[in-house]
Formats: C-alpha cells, sequence, structure tokens
C-alpha cells in the first residue's frame, strides 16, 4: 500500500458518559501519545450530561491544541429543549470554524459561516453536500452505514467542492436516536430522573436477545452497535476513493493503541495483516464489522482483501 | 381554529379510492421505489396508478401529497428527481420530503408545488423548521412523535409554516430519519431503501415447549409463550436481556399504537393545522374504519360539539395503545 502522509486521523466526540476523572485521563494520554491530527470534543447525545463537560472543556482543549491537535467542538445530534436550542446556538456563535453540527438547528443558528457538518446530519449525497457547501459547509462526516460505492461518489462530489470529507471507520456505529432514555428505562426511570445511571456503562450497555446472542448496546437516549466498525482492511480503498478525513470513535479500549494502529498502516509502515492482529489485542473479545461498508447488513464482517 | 386537515394512508389505488370516500382531506402516497419510507412488496403506485388515483381525489376535493422521503445514496440522486417531475406533472398537491439535496431540486424545479417536510427530517425545534422554511420554502412540517402539546404550542409561535402531527397508527420511537437498525440486522436501509424491519427477513419460529419466537435476519426480536400471540418482529419493540434485569424486558417500546383520539381538542388549540393517520400497509376495511371515524370525530369538534370518541378507543381494541410523548414529558 502507498505511504500515505496526507490522510488525517481524527477521534471522534465521546459517546458516553464518562466520570470526569476518566475523561482528564483520556484526553491528557491523547494529547501526549495518539497519533491523531484532529480530536472531536463536546457533548453530542444527551443535553443534561453537557455541564459536566463543559466544565473540564477547557483544560482539555488547550492540553489538545498544546500537544499540535486541531480542536473541533461538535454539536448536540438531538435540539428540542430550550437548554438545547440554547447550547447549539452558543456553539454556533463561535468565532472559529471548527464547529462540527449535527442537527438543522445548528445550520440554522450557523448561517453561512464556515462549519463543519456531522454525521448526524445525513449527507448521504452529492446534491445534499453540494448544497451544504453552498451554505459554508467546508467539511462533511458521510452516513456510517452508506456503502462504500455511494461514499466514493460523495467524496469525489465532495473533494471537487474542496471540502473535506469524513468517514468513521472505528468503534461503534450509532443507529438510532430518541427522546426517550433507555438507560433510565432500563432502570426503571424517566430521562428526567435518570441520576445519570448512564455512567456504570463505559462501552454502552449490552443488550442481548432472548437467547443470549449480543446484539445492541444502549447509551442514554443513543442505541449503538454492538460490534465496532472496523474498516483497517478498507483503508486503502478510502483513500484511493477521495476520503480525507478517517474517523476513530472513543470505546473503552487502547485508543492511543488503536490509534496507532491506523496511523502505522496510513504511513505504510505496517502490513495491514499484521496491523489487524494488533487492532485485534487490542480491542479482547470485542466483535468487529464492516457490513455497511460492503452494502450488507451492518453487523456482518466481510473478508476482504482489496489491493490497491 | 385551525382547520384541522385528516391526511390519510394510500398504500395502493383501492385504498386511496377508500379513503378518499372516507372523507379524507388529502391522503399521501408513494412510487413503487427507494424513494419513499414505505417501499414495502405489494405497496405503492406507478406514475400511471398515480395519475388516475390524482383524477379521482381531485374529483372529490380531496389532495394527493407524494412521499418523496427518502435519502436518496449518492449515485442514485436521479431517481427522487424523476420521481418527482413525474409528481409534478401528474399535479400532486405537495411533495413530503426529507433530504435537502431532493428539497433543492424540488424548490428550484417545481416552485409551484408545495412542500412539506417529512418526519424523517426529525425537525423538533423551532431553529431547525424555519431551517427548511427559509431555504426551501417549505409550507408544513410533519413534527416528530417525541414532542409534548405544550411543546407543540411553543414551535406553532415560532414558525412560519403549519404543522402536521401523527394521531393514529404505528408509534416510531426512534428519531425517524436517524435509525440504521433495521439496516444492522438486515442489509436493508430505512433511510436510502425506505425498508423498516422487512418481511422478507421476518421468520416465526415455533420452539420445542410450544413457545414461538419473531425473527428478523435470525435475530430472536421476541419471544412467546405458547398461549400469547406473536407481534411483528419490529427491532424497537423486541424483548432484550441486561445484565442487571433478571428477565427480558422491553427495552425501548412495548409493541403499541399511537392512538390521539382523546387529545384532538387539545391538539386543534395547540394550532395543528393537519392530523396524519399512520399505515399505508394497512388493508382498505382498516383505512375505510379509521378514516370514518376520525372524520366524524374532528367534524363534531370544528362544530363544537363533543366528539365520540368510543369509535376511536374500539379501532384499536385487543392492541395497547398510547398517547406517547404527546401525554407526558415522563414518557421520555
Amino acid at each position: 500500500m502507498a505511504v500515505d502522509k496526507m490522510t488525517k486521523l481524527t477521534l471522534g466526540p465521546l459517546a458516553y458518559h464518562w466520570s470526569s476523572d476518566r475523561r482528564r485521563d483520556f484526553y491528557a494520554r491523547i494529547a501526549d501519545e495518539a497519533p491523531l491530527d484532529e480530536v472531536y470534543l463536546g457533548e453530542v447525545i444527551c443535553s443534561k450530561r453537557a455541564p459536566f463537560q463543559e466544565a473540564d472543556l477547557p483544560a482539555i482543549i488547550e492540553r489538545l491544541e498544546r500537544a499540535g491537535k486541531t480542536v473541533i467542538l461538535s454539536s448536540l445530534a438531538e435540539v428540542m429543549l430550550k437548554r438545547e436550542r440554547k447550547a447549539t446556538a452558543d456553539l454556533a456563535e463561535l468565532d472559529t470554524p471548527e464547529i462540527e453540527i449535527n442537527n438543522a438547528a445548528g445550520l440554522f443558528d450557523r448561517s453561512s459561516r464556515p462549519h463543519r457538518i456531522g454525521p448526524f446530519m445525513n449527507a448521504y449525497n452529492e446534491a445534499t453536500i453540494g448544497w451544504m457547501a453552498g451554505k459554508g459547509a467546508t467539511h462533511v462526516t458521510l452516513p456510517t452505514e452508506l456503502p462504500g460505492e455511494a461514499m466514493a461518489i460523495a467524496a469525489s462530489a465532495a473533494r471537487g467542492l474542496g471540502l473535506g470529507v469524513e468517514v468513521q471507520v472505528f468503534g461503534r456505529a450509532s443507529l438510532a436516536v430518541s427522546a426517550r432514555c433507555y438507560h433510565a428505562r432500563a432502570h426503571g426511570r424517566t430521562k428526567d430522573n435518570c441520576l445519570f445511571v448512564c455512567e456504570d456503562d463505559a462501552d454502552g450497555m449490552p443488550l442481548c436477545t432472548t437467547d443470549d446472542r449480543p446484539i445492541l448496546r444502549v447509551n442514554g437516549i443513543q442505541t449503538q452497535s454492538e460490534t465496532y466498525i472496523n474498516l483497517l482492511p478498507e483503508t486503502g480503498r478510502l483513500i484511493a476513493d477521495g476520503l480525507t478525513h478517517l474517523r476513530l470513535m472513543p470505546q473503552s479500549v487502547d485508543m492511543v493503541e488503536v490509534a496507532s494502529v491506523f496511523r502505522s498502516v496510513l504511513d505504510g509502515a505496517r502490513d495491514p495483516l499484521e496491523a489487524e492482529t494488533a487492532l485485534r489485542e487490542a480491542c479482547g473479545e470485542v466483535r468487529f464489522s464492516n457490513g455497511f461498508y460492503h452494502g450488507q447488513a451492518g453487523y456482518r464482517r466481510i473478508a476482504n482483501v482489496v489491493p490497491v | 381554529m385551525s382547520l384541522a386537515e385528516l391526511i390519510c394512508p394510500a398504500g395502493t389505488p383501492a385504498a386511496l379510492r377508500t379513503a378518499v370516500d372516507a372523507g379524507a382531506d388529502a391522503v399521501y402516497c408513494g412510487f413503487q421505489d427507494a424513494t419513499n419510507a414505505r417501499n414495502f412488496p405489494g405497496l405503492n403506485f406507478t406514475p400511471e396508478e398515480l395519475a388516475a388515483a390524482v383524477a379521482y381525489a381531485h374529483a372529490r376535493g380531496t389532495k394527493v401529497l407524494l412521499a418523496l422521503n427518502t435519502y436518496p445514496p449518492a449515485g442514485k440522486v436521479d431517481l427522487w428527481r424523476q420521481a418527482a417531475d413525474i409528481g409534478a406533472r401528474l399535479g400532486v398537491d405537495a411533495f413530503i420530503v426529507a433530504d435537502m439535496g431532493v428539497a433543492d431540486y424540488i424548490a428550484r424545479t417545481h416552485p409551484q408545488v408545495r412542500l412539506h417536510l417529512s418526519v424523517q427530517a426529525a425537525a423538533s425545534s423551532p431553529e431547525a423548521i424555519r431551517y427548511y422554511c427559509e431555504n426551501f420554502g417549505v409550507k408544513r412540517v410533519v413534527l416528530p412523535r417525541i414532542l409534548t402539546i405544550p411543546e407543540i404550542r411553543q414551535i406553532r409561535t415560532e414558525i412560519p409554516c403549519e404543522i402536521e402531527t401523527f394521531i393514529f397508527g404505528n408509534h416510531g420511537l426512534m428519531v425517524e430519519g436517524r435509525c440504521s437498525l433495521t439496516n444492522y440486522l438486515t442489509g436493508q436501509s430505512t433511510n436510502m431503501d425506505g425498508v423498516c424491519s422487512p418481511a422478507s427477513d421476518v421468520e416465526y419460529r415455533r420452539e420445542a415447549d410450544g413457545s414461538m419466537s419473531s425473527q428478523l435476519a435470525g435475530f430472536t426480536i421476541d419471544c412467546f409463550g405458547p398461549e400469547e400471540k406473536a407481534g411483528y418482529p419490529t427491532i424497537c419493540k423486541g424483548r432484550y436481556r441486561t445484565d442487571h434485569r433478571e428477565d427480558a424486558y422491553y427495552a425501548f417500546e412495548e409493541p403499541i399504537s399511537l392512538n390521539l383520539s382523546r387529545l384532538l381538542p387539545e391538539l386543534i388549540d395547540a394550532g395543528v393545522h393537519a392530523f396524519k393517520i399512520e399505515g399505508r400497509q394497512r388493508s382498505k376495511s382498516y383505512v375505510r374504519g379509521v378514516v370514518s371515524a376520525f372524520r366524524k370525530a374532528v367534524d363534531d369538534i370544528r362544530a363544537g360539539r363533543q366528539a365520540d370518541i368510543a369509535d376511536l378507543v374500539a379501532l384499536t381494541e385487543g392492541q395497547k395503545q398510547t398517547q406517547g410523548a404527546f401525554e407526558t414529558k415522563k414518557w421520555r
């Protein structure tokens, strides 16, 4: 595989409600050790958690930027309540192009000032990407469920318009969001009196079928895949197809190691098969999947050796 | 008081005529392909059937709304554009859209046709709704089923377009247009293919102990005792296990129908312009029963009479029903 120093490796926004200590330690290590170019921060899933994140945010941003990483602030995926509307409007007012918008409310607030389009914005096709570019988008993250064939066409269109284009290559997929909190529900509570029980599940709350087959993960109002997406074998194809940024989602595994594995493959410094073994070791028992990319059921793992 | 139009499902030409005859103010339907969110086998319209349907509906003063409410994957946008061109040529009264690229195309190419924002666009705040109104000239928003009535009332004061809400039928749990659960298990996408828990992947399996399990693409979605009626395996209505609970439970929602018949006067008072009945996959007789009952109730309320809602409650007899998020935010 060709050596590629241009492709940027990013860390997506933390989806889970980790304790303040855990979060600070995590990002300190990411700042100092992970070969990542860009890091997305901010609460995307639940506005009730946002105050916890905001308290540490300045220190974490400072630490990451000092380590030479670009920081992008991501907005809430769901905007309904007054506090969610205000949080979105406040973010949109920031005087930096490095904000990622995940809800049309944010697009309204941002007007045509430059911004990034997040994975919850449903940028499925070249027409929509073209529309968004005309409204100030400088970068777009494609939906995780988009098949590779469509991804290539979307990426080519985005590049043609001068946009950065990104897709998730590692971690649990976001499969759904709701107004209802399923973490609270699992504990017989409602969203308003949840007592932040989601903090107990640092990698999501596992759901199994009645015959004990792991199927989904609950993360507050979000439903995630049981499997981790792993597009390590597809990175060569993604880059050839025009993706400029590859996104890793923070999971409860050694993310420094995960980032190093992806970086080494991008740099042509490690054989993809050997890298796959290292990633396997870093992730323990977790099952990997790449079905969405191959236009098949998302949970599936399709054997794939694509010559580039 | 708002007009409280009744928007009724038309999965087939026969269901469309039935809904029109039963008193629908408007019917909504789609083509036989991925351009709409009920892309099920045996449903929907050919262009010829739609032409006849528009003629039938218009002759009786009923509007026809064409659902183009899925998200084209890159490379396939033309299918959605062609569907819009055909709909415009046949004289549909509005397009129901979700994708910004599709909305932009219609706003530029067919500016004479009204645009309605589908529930699939997940616009749940005044800002999101205004984004679509100001950019694409959207005239009506179909609100996600996650808002309380006071929240709807508030939104109404802050947006320049009409509001349509679901009042009856399937109770969607997840934010529509943001759900890949079906694609995760089956390889068919709700957003791109218009498919949710497709029948082709459904299987019912009788176990040795007489119980029945309902499966989707080989995953057990629910399990029923010998005396229980087995439900359809919709992922967000299934029973699952988790570590800290002894028994399998409905992790998202029970199999339950939305029925807002008791809330109709409040919804009208909150400024809702149109009531939507879900169910393009339903039979003609279902459509006839539901549409007739709601027609009478809405007419009674408009005329200042007490609506007799007994008939409406009876429509879901034997099926659990809910007022969902509309009644209380405790639902969340």
